[in-house]
């Protein structure tokens, strides 16, 4: 959807010279167009759709509608200022913001209190960010996905904070008798060269408007950046380390009393009948049991209590999606959708090298299960919850409670992480069934069990390469990627609408999977013609984009690949690398971490290293790591958990183009090499007779203190060019493909299923499924320490 | 239902709930005290880990009836009352190193590392990295390598 703004005019002053990379919306390179809003105090506004880079790839019309209709349209056609945002300068000289995105510990709080900070002369902690309920008006600029965050906010967040501050800077003129030329505004107090100075709290009301103006600004050059790109602890650090941050399921709600669901024994199996509802209701603390589509809901007075009616319920299940089914079959359903590589057409002499690869489901759960609080009432509905597309949450409560999408009010939380599980609605829609079924508030949490058990998944995948090479060049690289459907019904990024997504042809996910496979993939070496397809089939399981999508699967085919080919070459990987990338810099991260790293230093037998590089998100990464695949480490002894090789060495380097928080950047490499250490050696779930083995944390075994390399380092790159990129998702796919490299390296052979633990035999005692959950023990005091 | 009695960060409470309700539900949906975080319910993520009487422990493992009255329990809302100064050495290490990401696993890795690191210290030595490669907290988020490092710095100060 277009913004109903007037097309800027050019503003006088402008400095970059005409047509100059003049951005969408944009007036010139820093010359914007913005507004002073009516209000009491000074607010200050800008587009949110200024410069987006994604806006112009907005599919026009027809998937719009059902989110937001004709007669939405036609409201807010009448309203320009529908899609800004806001800027508040509050009487004790403060900014507020209310950023229509979702925090989910990726930092995006922190950098944009930075942004505006930058633009206001403002300390960061006098800069206050909260999340946006769902506001439709946004369409898809309020999904929070594919590490976009500061990508498409940063200059509508810049422009609103800098017309705060002409506005600001204009009233202090006049009130200090001075001209906006001489003024020094810093941390939140303007000063004339008299000496006399006002503070931006007593300018609120002064520069405050009484109608709304549109104004032209020119935007602070990157020259004279003080505070981004400085390194910036979070803003919410005291509140988290001192047990104050709230989570939804830490929200006191009036009488939203705990809420779980006993959940069926098979994938997305659902309950026929109950034999023991009486009983259970009569149970301590329960106030109320009821059916809903994914299980039987419990209400009481504790979620204690809740766990002990889910144990108690007797239920009568009708089967799941796919019943007696289990990882080996659902592959050979995948390799039945698999395309054919080509012969390709290349000169006779050429040699091959083939290769093919398999990747086995993974839970994207975060350690916050699905939580969300309910209350729906006849006529109305609220939320509070998780949630990264509000929108499409409020549409999907809506429909499941019977109202309208405008008497469903969506209140977003911070979450407890997400790594695309809060993409989804699951929980909101779940906790507003169970609200209309019991005609009361209800706390709906989703029990750890649930989560590998019955959420989504990171969906099995294969992926298989053909390259051909003759005297030292690459003259093809053909990859086919088949995959379990990836549920893209979320709608995802501004590209996808999420209705478009459900066409009833069936066709429509199909259809989105493969635009946003083409449009994350890319495989930056010069390797002749490049085809790179994706293949999806199979819909019967909950799905979803777990942390940066396809690219770590095949990113790290690809890159086992090139260390093939590299060896068929006799060439050494890292040199391999740098003399056939494309762009410098992906070259310069690469050479970052093989210089920190100590690439080629000789290793111990049964050591080696590992280099691995990946483009995408606006920006380059590499990886180096070293993993120890000695018998003795492999075998260590680890209570009720998996050692396997130890990564005993990672360095992860970003060139995330321009740098808001180099701190905040270096904490997502961090957290995404973790990600990446988990999905090459040891983090996937079973699927047996239809269900999926694993139920907590002592069977899912993402990466643990006992896994982590020792030695970690992560670099962000200096600031490249003048457009930030993204960081959330960008560290995971080199950091699997380096493990999964060094792997191959350190033991000679070229694993061919990840993680690569997952034919062990299964290490843990497999908890029932009926009932569903387990009961929490009551022997805590033996193990205190 | 019963009347269980028993000390929260350096009060005393009365609670009217039934004997085998695990604490952790006590102190959440009774009590309202939310820093204690659920994660499995099973004793295995940690993250609802607190002190009991000084040491390490996981409420969502113990039965409110096996408290008593003179046992007391500390949530991370009350570590900082337990040093000098407005916050614990630990918790200072942590906003040094900004060592959160999404900050739910945070509260009980802060507990259990205040534990181990008093262990430690009852023990006459320092934290190894062996210590640290035991620390069963499950962090989602992947913060590991910034909580050795503030481990190690936190304990420096205690
Ligand atoms: S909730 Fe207590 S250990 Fe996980
Ligand atoms: S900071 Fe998110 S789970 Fe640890």
């Amino acid at each position: 959807m277009t913004p109903a703004l007037p097309i800027p005019e050019p503003l006088p002053g402008g400095d970059a010279a005409p047509g100059a990379g003049a951005p969408a919306g944009g007036v010139s390179r820093r010359g914007f167009l913005g507004y002073v809003m009516a209000a009491s105090t000074l607010v200050a506004a800008a587009d949110l759709g200024l410069s987006s880079p994604a806006a112009a790839m907005i599919p026009s019309g027809p998937q719009i509608p059902e989110l937001y209709d004709l007669g939405d349209a036609q409201t807010d056609a009448a309203r320009p200022t529908a899609n800004l945002i806001t800027i508040r300068i509050t009487e004790n000289g403060e900014a507020e913001f209310a950023l229509p995105r979702s925090e989910v510990g990726q930092g995006i709080t922190t950098s944009t209190a930075m942004i505006i900070a930058e633009e206001l002369d403002l300390p960061v902690d006098k800069v206050h960010v909260t999340l946006a309920p769902a506001r439709p008006e946004l369409a898809f600029n309020q999904l929070t996905g594919g590490s976009n965050t500061t990508v498409s906010t940063y200059t509508p967040i810049r422009v609103a904070a800098a017309i705060a501050k002409q506005a600001l800077l204009e009233a202090a003129a006049i009130q200090l008798g001075s001209v906006v030329a001489l003024l020094v505004s810093k941390a939140g107090v303007i000063s004339a060269p008299d000496g006399s100075s006002i503070t931006y709290g007593e300018l609120a009301p002064i520069a405050a408007s009484p109608v709304t103006r549109p104004v032209g600004i020119v935007l602070k050059d990157s020259s004279e950046f003080t505070v981004v790109g400085k390194p910036q602890n979070r803003v919410d650090a005291h509140d988290i380390v001192t047990g104050k941050k709230r989570f939804a399921m830490d929200l006191d709600i009036p009488d939203a009393l705990p809420t779980m669901v006993c959940r069926p024994p098979t994938l997305n199996g659902t309950a026929k009948s109950v034999r023991n509802t009486l009983t259970v209701q009569a149970m301590p603390g329960v106030t109320d049991v009821a059916i809903i589509p994914t299980g039987v809901a419990v209400r009481a007075k504790t979620f204690g209590q809740c766990i002990d009616a889910i144990r108690a319920l007797d239920v009568a299940w009708n089967p799941g999606t796919v019943e007696g089914q289990d990882d080996a079959s659902v592959l050979a359903n995948l390799r039945k959708a698999e395309l054919p590589l080509l012969v390709p057409n290349v000169p006779l002499l050429a040699k091959q090298v083939n290769a093919s690869f398999e990747f086995m489901f993974k839970s994207s759960a975060a350690l916050e299960p699905y939580c969300a609080i309910a209350d729906v009432r006849g006529d109305r509905a609220e939320i509070w919850a998780g949630l990264k597309v509000p929108i499409v949450a409020q549409v999907e409560v809506a429909k499941a409670v019977d109202l309208l999408q405008t008497q469903v009010k969506v209140n977003v939380i911070t979450g407890g992480g997400s790594f695309g599980h809060k993409l989804f609605p699951d929980h909101a829609v779940e906790a507003a069934r169970a609200s209309k079924a019991f005609g009361k508030p209800v706390k709906l949490m989703w029990h750890r069990a649930d989560e590998p058990r019955q959420g989504r998944m990171h969906p099995m995948a294969t992926s298989r390469i053909r390259a051909t090479y003759l005297g030292g060049q690459v003259l093809t690289f053909e990859q086919r990627h088949t995959s379990v459907s990836t549920d893209f019904t979320h709608g995802f990024g501004e590209m996808i609408s999420s209705l478009g997504a459900q066409l009833p042809t069936g066709l429509g996910n199909l259809g989105y999977a493969e635009l946003i496979f083409t449009l994350t993939q890319e495989l930056p070496y010069h390797f002749g013609l490049i085809t790179q397809t994706l293949t999806e089939t199979d819909q019967r399981f909950k799905t979803g984009s777990m942390r940066n999508i396809y690219s770590p699967d095949v990113a790290t085919a690809n890159e086992l690949v090139v260390d093939m080919l590299a060896a068929k070459m006799g060439k050494d990987p890292l040199a391999f690398r740098l003399s056939t990338l494309k762009d410098a810099r992906t070259k310069a991260v690469l050479k970052k971490v093989a210089e920190v790293g100590k690439w080629g230093r000789p290793m111990p037998a049964g050591m080696a290293q590992g280099i691995a590089i990946h483009k995408e998100y606006k920006g380059s990464t590499a990886c180096l790591v070293e993993i120890d695949c000695r018998p003795e480490t492999v075998n260590r002894p680890i209570r009720d958990g998996v050692g396997g090789p130890r990564v005993t060495k990672a360095v992860i380097a970003i060139d995330a183009g321009l740098v808001i928080n180099p701190r905040g950047l270096e904490a997502q490499m961090m957290g995404g090499f973790a990600d990446g250490l988990a999905m090459a050696l040891t983090g996937s779930v079973h699927l047996k007779e239809g269900h999926f083995l694993e139920a907590s944390w002592d069977n899912y075994f993402y990466t643990r203190q006992w896994n982590i390399p020792p030695d970690f380092t992560a670099i962000a790159m200096p600031s490249n060019g003048e457009q930030p990129g993204g960081a959330g998702e960008a560290g995971v796919a080199c950091s699997v493909a380096a493990v999964a490299c060094a792997y191959a390296r350190a033991t000679g052979r070229v694993p061919k299923r990840f993680p690569i633990n997952h034919d062990d035999p299964i290490s843990f005692e497999v908890k029932p499924f009926i009932p569903p959950v387990p009961q929490s023990p009551t022997d805590g005091l033996d193990w205190t320490f | 239902m019963s009347q269980h009695t028993f000390i929260v960060n350096g009060t005393s409470v009365t609670v009217d709930v039934e004997d085998d309700v695990r604490l952790l539900w006590v102190l959440r949906d009774v009590l309202k005290l939310t820093g204690p975080k659920y994660g499995c319910g099973i004793n295995v993520c940690k993250a609802c880990t607190s002190h009991f009487n000084g040491k390490a422990f996981n409420p969502c493992a113990v039965r409110v009836a096996d408290i008593g009255p003179d046992d007391e329990i500390t949530t991370i809302e009350g570590l900082a009352d337990t040093a000098p100064g407005d916050l614990h050495p630990m918790q200072e290490a942590w906003l040094e190193h900004d060592v959160a990401q999404c900050g739910y696993c945070q509260p009980g890795q802060i507990m259990a590392a205040v534990a181990l690191v008093n262990k430690a210290h009852a023990q006459n030595r320092e934290i190894t990295e062996a210590d640290l490669d035991e620390i069963r907290n499950v962090c989602r988020c992947g913060t590991y390598s910034r909580i050795r490092e503030a481990i190690k710095a936190g304990a420096a100060n205690m």
